[in-house]
C-alpha cells in the first residue's frame, strides 16, 4: 500500500507534466484552430524552435540529478553564438571549424566549473553564477555589435529542410509535407543518448547515487568527484552544442542573446520531474518540460497582442507551481519513511 | 622566543575578523595609486566634492545598502538572494510610475515623493516576502527560489512601465541621488551611512543578529529553543527586499528615471562578492556586517578603477567573475587544507 | 595454535587539529575469526576503522594484508575494497532514491555489451537476498524499507563483495532481536568461510555471543588484545573505563522523595495525540517526580514528549499546565509555560555548532524573552559562568565554539541552556547517549537533584538500568500508543519487558529471565 503511494510520487509528477502539456496543446488547437495550431507542423515547430534548449536542458538534467545546478548556460550560448559568428564572418573560419570551437568552449566551461564544484567543493550556484557573468562579459569583449552569419555552409545547414512522409492537405487538395531541420534530429538523438546514458551506464547510475546520498556514494566506492566532474563537462559540452543549434536558428551573435535561457532550461527540468534536491529526474520528463515551455511561447505568439516577456512570467509561475508540488510530495514521503522505524530496546537481551 | 611571540601576534592579526576585507581594499587602492597617480586627489568643483575616492564612496552607496541585506540573508539561509538587482528595478518602476501618474515622462509630480518612494520600497519588500516564503516555507534552495524573480522581476518592471523608460524631470526627485542644497557631499553617501547605522543599532539592541546566526547554523535546534526559524528567514528576506527597494530608488533618482532593463543590472553579483570579500561564509551562520560593507567599497573601488582603465560596462562582469572565483577558491576548506599540506611538506623538506 | 593472520596494522597514528585520535595502535585480525573492537566514545574505534578503509589518510604506521607483499595504503573506500576490505557503517550508507537491487550492485553492475544488464541485476539481487534470508522485493525503493532492512541490505552488499575482511561498525544499533540473531548466523557462516570480521559494538552481550577475540582501545591508545573466553565482563568493562566505577552504585537510595496524590500535578495531558506519530494519550506528571518513558525505538517515546512540547504540534486533546488549560502551537509556547526539552539527537537538534558555549547557554532564555529584550553582556556572562561552574563543563572559555567540546560537555551545555530558563517541567530525551560513563552518572545524579528541587522530569533512555536508577514511575509505549504505567514494586526488568512486549509476553518470558540474570553481570 505504502509502496504504491511512493512510486506514484515521482510518476505522478511526470503524469501531471504530460497531462498539462496535452491539455495546453489541445486548448491551443481549439482556440487557435484558424491560425494553424492544429496542423502537425505546429507540433514539429515546437522541436524546431527549441532544439537548442532541449539539448541544454538535457545537460542541466544531468547536473541537477547530482544535486547541482548550472546557471551559466544562457551565457555560454551567447558566447558560442558570438564566437561562431565572429570566426566565420571576420576570421575566415569554416562552419565545421566554428562548430568544433563552439564545442570546445562548452567543454572548457564544463571543465573549469566541474573542477571547482567537484574537486574544490564550492557551491555550484556561486561557481556557475560567476560563469554566467564571465560568459556574458566575454561575449561583449568580442563584440558589442550584432554579427549576422552569412557563411554558406552554415546557412545551408540552417535551412536544410528534412521532409517527413506526412503533413496536411491544403485547400487545393494537395498534401503539404511536414518538415524538420537537422537541429531537431541532433536534439532528439541527444535526448535518446542521454536517456540511455542515465539508465544503462555505470556513470549514469552513479549520478543518481550521488544525488540520493553523496556520502553513501563515496562509501560504496564510487568515484564521486570524478563522476560529478564528468557530469559538468558533459553539461558544458551540451551547452556548447545547444548553443550552436541555437545559432543555427538565429544565424547571428549578439550580447543579449539567450538571456534567461538558464531559467528556461531549469524550469523545463523541474517541470519534467527533476528534483531540485537531486537524485530523481529523467530526460524524457525534461523533454516534456521543454515542450510545455514551447507551447506557452507559441500560444502567446499566436495570440499576438501579449508581449514576449509574458512567456517568462508564465514559465516562472509554472516553475513555482511545480516547486510547491515537489515540496508537498517530498514532505509526505518523509513522513512515510518515519513510520518505518524499528525498535531497539529488546536487542539488549538475547544474543546468548 | 621573541620570534615566536611576534609570529603569534601576526597570526592574531591575520585571523582577526576584518583582516581579509581590509587587505583586499588596500590592494585595490594600491593598484589604483600605481595606475592613476592623482587617485587620492579630492577637489571642490562647482561647490561639490570631486575625485576618484568621492566617486567610489558615492557610487558604492547602493552596493553597501544591498550588501547589508545580502549579509543577513546569507547568514540565516546559507544562500544568496540573486533577485536584488531585478527588485531594484521593480521598486524604481513603481516609484516613477506613481510620480509620473502613469505617463512616460513628466515635469510635475503626480504624487508626493515620499509616498511614491515608500510604495516602491514596499513593493520591493513584498518581493522579499515572496522569496522568503519560498525559502522558509517551502524549503527551496535560496538561489533557485530567487532565480524566479531574478528572471521575472525585470519583466514585471517592464509591465509596470509599459515597456518604456519613465522619466521624472523634477528637481526635488534628483535630491536623493544628487545633493541636498549646497552640501558638497552626495546624498547617497548619507543614505548608505544611515542604513548601516540603523542596521547596526537593530543588531546591537535586539537579539536579531544572534537569532539569525543561530537559525543559519542549526535550524531545527533553533526551533526547539523557541526560535521561529521560518519567520526569521522571512524577516531577513523582507529586510533584503526593502533595502533593495531603497537602493533602487536611489539609483533611479540618480538618473531621474526608471529604466527597467538597466537599474541594478549585475549588482546582485557585486553584492554577493561584497559579502564574500567581507569574510562571511557563503554557507551561512556567523556573519560580519562591517566586513560586508568594506567588501562593498572594495568592489566599487574595483569597478571604478576598471572604468578608469577604460573597460566598458558590458565587459566588467568578466573581471568580477574572476575575482569571485578567486575569493571562493581561497575560502574553500578543501583548497586551504591542500595549501597547508603543501607548506607543511615544504617545512618538512627544509627540516630534512 | 595461531591461525593465519589476514590483516595486521601496526604503529597507527592519527591526529586531528588539537586532538591525538590514535597513537601507536596495533591491531591483528586472523582468518575466520570475529574480532570485537571495543572502547568508550572517543576511544578511537571509528578513527581506526576509517584509517583502515581509507576514509582518513594514514599518517604513520603500516597496514599489511594477506596476499599483498609489503604494506598497503588505502586512499579511499574503493581501494580498500580492492584490497578485500568491506565495511558496513553505523549509519546506513545506501542511496534512498534507488531500488534495493541497485543499491546492492551500484558501482559493480553486471554489464552486457557495455550496458547495464538490468535483468541480471534483478536476478542476482534476488538470489543474494534469498541466500541471506532477507525478505524484501528487490524492485522496492530503498527509502520505503525499514531501517533494519536497509541495514541488512548494506551488509548483504558488503558480504557479496568477496571480502577477506568485513568491518561491521555498530550494525546492530537499529536491529531487533530476530534480525540481530540472523546477522549473527550470517557472521558465523562467514567465519566458517574464513572471513575475518571486525565487529564494533557497544553491547557486551553481543560481544560474548559471537566474538572470538577482543581488542580494547582507550583514549586513542591500545589497551590490549584478549581472547573472549579468558576475559570476564567486569574486567572488560574495567579495561574500557580505565577505572573502577563504584560511582554506578545505586545512586537512587539517597534520593527518596515522596510523591503521592496530594503532590500538585504540573503537566496533565488528556487525549493529546499527533497524527501518524503518537495516538491520543493521557499522562499526568507531578511536581518533584521523575517519570520514565520506555518502549521500543519507534514506539512513540520521543513522539509523546514532542507532542507535549509542541515540537510536533498536537492535533487533538487537551493539555493542562499547573491546572490551567493551555494551547501549545510551537516550542516557544511550551517554554513560556515552563517546559524545557533536551532532544534525542544532540548534533542535529541540540547544539548550535558554531556559536560559543555562552551563546548556546543563553539562547533559550533569550528566545523566550523575545527579540527586543536582548540580555546585557554582563547578564550573559554571569549566566554562562554560573553553569560552567555548576555543571563542571570542561571548556577553554565561554567564548569557545561548542563544536570543539566533547560530547558529554556539549550535553551539559544543553542542560545548562534549559536550567537557565528555570523550567517547572524538564524533558530529557536520551540525555546520556554517546556519553562517557563518568558524565553519564553525573547527569543521572543531576536529574534526581532537580526532582528534589521540585521540578517535574520526564526521562527517556534506551537503557533500562539507567531508568530504574532514576525514575519513580514509568510509562510504557508500544506502536505509537501509551499502553501502561508502572510504579513501585512493578519497576523491575521483568515487568517492564512484559509490558513492552504486550501480547507476546508469554513468548518473551524466557528471554526476560535470561536478561535479568545477565544484567547482574553486565553494567
Amino acid at each position: 500500500m505504502q509502496r504504491k503511494m511512493k512510486v506514484n510520487g515521482t510518476v505522478f509528477l511526470l503524469f501531471i507534466t504530460i497531462a498539462m502539456f496535452a491539455l495546453m496543446y489541445i486548448a491551443g488547437m481549439i482556440i487557435f484552430a484558424d491560425k494553424g495550431f492544429a496542423k502537425p507542423q505546429m507540433f514539429l515547430n515546437l522541436f524546431i524552435s527549441n532544439a537548442g534548449l532541449l539539448v541544454i536542458a538535457c545537460g542541466l538534467t544531468l547536473v541537477m540529478i547530482t544535486g547541482g545546478i548550472d546557471i551559466s548556460v544562457g551565457s555560454v550560448v551567447a558566447l558560442v553564438c558570438m564566437v561562431s559568428a565572429d570566426l566565420m564572418e571576420n576570421k575566415g573560419f569554416s562552419a565545421v571549424q566554428a562548430l568544433l570551437v563552439a564545442l570546445l568552449i562548452g567543454i572548457a566551461f564544463g571543465v573549469v566549473q566541474g573542477y571547482l564544484v567537484s574537486y574544490l567543493e564550492i557551491q555550484p550556484f556561486i561557481v556557475t553564477l560567476a560563469g554566467m557573468f564571465f560568459g556574458r562579459g566575454m561575449t561583449a569583449i568580442i563584440s558589442t555589435e550584432m554579427i549576422s552569419i552569412k557563411n554558406e555552409t552554415f546557412l545551408a545547414w540552417a535551412n536544410a529542410k528534412i521532409y517527413l512522409p506526412f503533413g496536411y492537405t491544403n485547400k487545393h487538395g494537395m498534401l503539404v509535407k511536414s518538415y524538420i531541420y537537422p537541429t531537431v534530429v541532433v536534439a532528439v538523438l541527444i535526448v535518446i543518448m542521454v536517456a540511455v546514458l542515465l539508465k544503462f551506464t555505470k556513470f549514469g547510475r552513479s549520478l543518481y547515487a550521488i544525488g540520493g546520498n553523496q556520502q553513501s556514494a563515496i562509501m560504496m566506492g564510487l568515484n564521486v568527484k570524478n563522476a560529478k566532474m564528468r557530469a559538468y563537462v558533459l553539461d558544458g559540452f551540451l551547452a556548447g552544442l545547444g548553443g550552436f543549434l541555437f545559432c543555427l536558428n538565429s544565424c547571428a551573435g549578439f550580447v543579449e542573446q539567450a538571456k534567461g535561457l538558464e531559467m528556461d532550461a531549469i524550469s523545463a527540468a523541474v517541470i519534467g520531474g527533476t528534483l531540485l534536491s537531486g537524485g530523481v529526474g529523467t530526460v524524457v520528463g525534461t523533454m516534456f518540460g521543454v515542450l510545455i515551455k514551447g507551447t506557452i511561447a507559441s500560444l502567446i505568439t499566436t495570440q499576438g497582442t501579449l508581449s514576449s516577456w509574458w512567456v517568462r512570467i508564465a514559465l516562472s509561475a509554472l516553475l513555482c507551481f511545480f516547486i510547491v508540488l515537489q515540496a508537498i510530495i517530498g514532505s509526505t514521503s518523509k513522513k512515510n519513511a518515519k513510520t518505518g522505524e524499528i525498535h531497539k530496546f529488546t536487542k539488549r537481551k538475547k544474543a546468548a | 622566543m621573541a620570534q615566536q611571540s611576534k609570529t603569534s601576534k601576526w597570526n592574531q592579526i591575520r585571523h582577526a575578523k576584518l583582516f581579509m576585507p581590509i587587505v583586499c581594499l588596500l590592494i585595490v587602492l594600491l593598484l589604483n595609486v600605481i595606475q592613476t597617480p592623482d587617485f587620492f586627489k579630492i577637489s571642490m568643483n562647482n561647490g561639490v566634492l570631486y575625485g576618484y575616492l568621492v566617486d567610489i564612496i558615492n557610487r558604492g552607496s547602493e552596493l553597501v545598502i544591498l550588501a547589508v541585506g545580502m549579509t543577513l540573508v546569507t547568514a540565516v539561509s546559507g544562500g544568496q538572494d540573486i533577485s536584488v538587482g531585478a527588485v531594484m528595478a521593480v521598486a524604481a518602476a513603481i516609484c516613477c510610475q506613481i510620480l509620473s501618474g502613469g505617463a512616460v515622462s513628466t515635469n510635475t509630480l503626480a504624487a508626493p515623493i515620499i509616498v511614491a518612494a515608500l510604495a516602491g520600497i514596499l513593493a520591493a519588500g513584498l518581493c522579499g516576502a515572496f522569496n522568503g516564503f519560498l525559502v522558509a516555507k517551502l524549503n527551496i534552495q535560496p538561489m533557485v527560489a530567487t532565480l524566479i524573480l531574478f528572471t521575472a522581476g525585470r519583466g514585471i518592471a517592464q509591465l509596470v512601465t509599459k515597456g518604456q523608460i519613465t522619466y521624472v524631470r523634477v528637481g526635488s526627485y534628483k535630491v536623493l541621488g544628487g545633493y541636498i542644497g549646497s552640501c558638497p557631499i552626495p546624498t547617497p553617501v548619507f543614505v548608505a551611512i544611515l542604513t548601516v547605522i540603523v542596521m547596526q543599532l537593530i543588531l546591537k539592541k535586539t537579539a536579531l543578529g544572534l537569532y539569525l546566526e543561530s537559525v543559519g547554523i542549526n535550524g531545527s535546534a533553533s526551533r526547539l529553543v523557541g526560535l521561529n526559524s521560518t519567520m526569521l528567514k522571512i524577516i531577513a528576506y523582507i529586510i533584503c527586499g526593502l533595502l533593495a527597494g531603497l537602493a533602487g530608488i536611489v539609483a533611479s533618482s540618480r538618473i531621474y528615471s526608471a529604466d527597467a532593463n538597466n537599474i541594478g543590472l549585475n549588482l546582485e553579483m557585486d553584492a554577493i562578492l561584497a559579502v564574500a570579500l567581507g569574510g562571511n561564509n557563503l554557507g551561512g551562520g556567523k556573519f560580519n556586517l562591517m566586513g560586508s560593507i568594506i567588501g562593498a567599497y572594495t568592489i566599487q573601488a574595483l569597478t571604478t578603477s576598471l572604468y578608469a582603465m577604460s573597460v566598458s560596462a558590458d565587459q566588467l562582469p568578466v573581471y568580477k567573475a574572476i575575482v569571485v572565483i578567486a575569493i571562493v577558491v581561497l575560502q574553500s576548506p578543501v583548497f586551504q587544507s591542500r595549501i597547508s599540506k603543501v607548506t607543511q611538506r615544504k617545512a618538512v623538506g627544509n627540516a630534512a | 595454535m595461531e591461525r593465519e593472520i589476514v590483516l595486521s596494522m601496526s604503529g597507527i597514528d592519527k591526529t586531528f587539529p588539537g586532538v591525538k585520535a590514535l597513537s601507536n595502535v596495533d591491531f591483528k585480525l586472523r582468518k575466520g575469526e570475529i574480532h570485537a573492537l571495543m572502547g568508550e566514545n572517543g576511544a578511537g574505534k571509528s578513527t581506526l576503522i576509517k584509517v583502515l578503509t581509507g576514509v582518513y589518510e594514514l599518517e604513520s604506521g603500516e597496514i599489511h594484508m594477506d596476499g599483498f607483499d609489503g604494506p598497503i595504503v588505502n586512499h579511499n573506500p574503493k581501494e580498500a575494497q580492492a584490497h578485500g576490505i568491506s565495511t558496513v557503517y553505523q549509519e546506513v550508507n545506501l542511496c534512498p532514491n534507488l531500488t534495493v537491487a541497485e543499491n546492492l550492485f551500484i558501482g559493480r553492475e553486471p554489464r552486457k555489451a557495455g550496458f547495464i544488464d538490468w535483468k541480471k541485476i534483478r536476478s542476482n539481487a534476488t538470489s543474494v537476498l534469498r541466500n541471506l534470508d532477507i525478505d524484501v522485493d528487490p524492485d522496492k525503493q530503498l527509502a520505503e524499507c525499514s531501517i533494519a532492512i536497509q541495514q541488512m541490505i548494506a551488509i548483504a552488499r558488503a558480504v557479496d563483495q568477496e571480502c577477506k575482511v568485513l568491518i561491521l561498525d555498530e550494525p546492530t544499533s537499529s536491529l531487533d532481536d530476530d534480525e540481530v540473531e540472523k546477522l549473527f548466523d550470517l557472521m558465523r557462516r562467514l567465519r566458517k568461510d574464513g572471513v575475518g570480521i571486525i565487529f564494533v559494538t557497544h553491547f557486551l552481550e553481543q560481544v560474548y555471543a559471537v566474538c572470538d577475540r577482543i581488542t580494547v582501545l582507550r583514549n586513542g591508545e591500545l589497551v590490549g588484545e584478549y581472547e573472549t573466553e579468558k576475559l570476564p565482563r567486569l574486567d572488560l568493562v574495567a579495561k574500557m573505563m580505565g577505572k573502577d566505577f563504584n560511582d554506578l552504585a545505586d545512586i537512587k537510595s539517597e534520593h527518596e522523595v515522596v510523591i503521592d496524590d496530594k503532590t500538585p500535578v504540573v503537566i496533565d495531558a488528556k487525549g493529546v495525540g499527533h497524527k501518524g506519530t503518537i495516538r491520543p494519550f493521557d499522562i499526568a506528571i507531578r511536581k518533584g517526580e521523575v517519570i520514565g518513558l520506555t518502549g521500543l525505538l519507534g514506539s512513540g517515546r520521543s513522539e509523546l514528549v514532542r507532542a507535549i512540547y509542541g515540537a510536533d504540534k498536537a492535533d487533538e486533546g487537551e493539555l493542562y499546565v499547573n491546572g490551567e488549560k493551555v494551547k501549545i502551537n510551537k516550542p516557544l509556547d511550551a517554554m513560556k509555560h515552563g517546559m524545557a526539552y533536551l532532544p534525542e539527537d544532540r548534533k542535529k537538534d541540540g547544539i548550535i555548532a558554531d556559536l560559543s558555549v555562552k551563546e548556546n547557554i543563553i539562547i533559550a532564555l533569550q528566545a523566550q524573552r523575545g527579540m527586543f529584550h536582548l540580555m546585557s553582556k554582563k547578564e550573559m556572562e554571569e549566566a554562562a559562568n554560573k553553569y560552567i561552574k555548576l555543571l563542571q563543563i570542561k571548556t577553554a572559555s565561554m567564548d569557545t565554539p561548542i563544536k570543539s567540546l566533547s560530547g558529554g560537555n556539549q550535553q551539559k551545555v544543553i542542560i545548562a541552556r534549559w536550567l537557565l530558563t528555570n523550567p517547572d517541567y524538564l524533558i530529557l530525551d536520551e540525555p546520556t547517549r554517546g556519553i562517557d560513563v563518568g558524565t553519564k552518572t553525573e547527569i543521572q545524579k543531576l536529574v534526581l537533584d532537580l526532582a528534589d528541587e521540585g521540578k517535574a522530569v520526564t526521562f527517556i533512555s534506551s537503557e533500562i538500568e539507567e531508568m530504574l536508577r532514576t525514575c519513580s514511575r514509568m510509562a510504557v509505549l508500544r506502536d505509537g500508543k501509551k499502553v501502561g504505567e508502572l510504579t513501585g514494586s512493578q519497576l523491575n526488568q521483568a515487568d517492564i519487558m512484559k509490558t513492552i512486549a504486550g501480547g507476546e509476553a508469554a513468548k518473551e518470558e524466557i528471554t526476560i529471565d535470561e536478561e535479568v540474570a545477565e544484567n547482574g553481570a553486565a553494567v
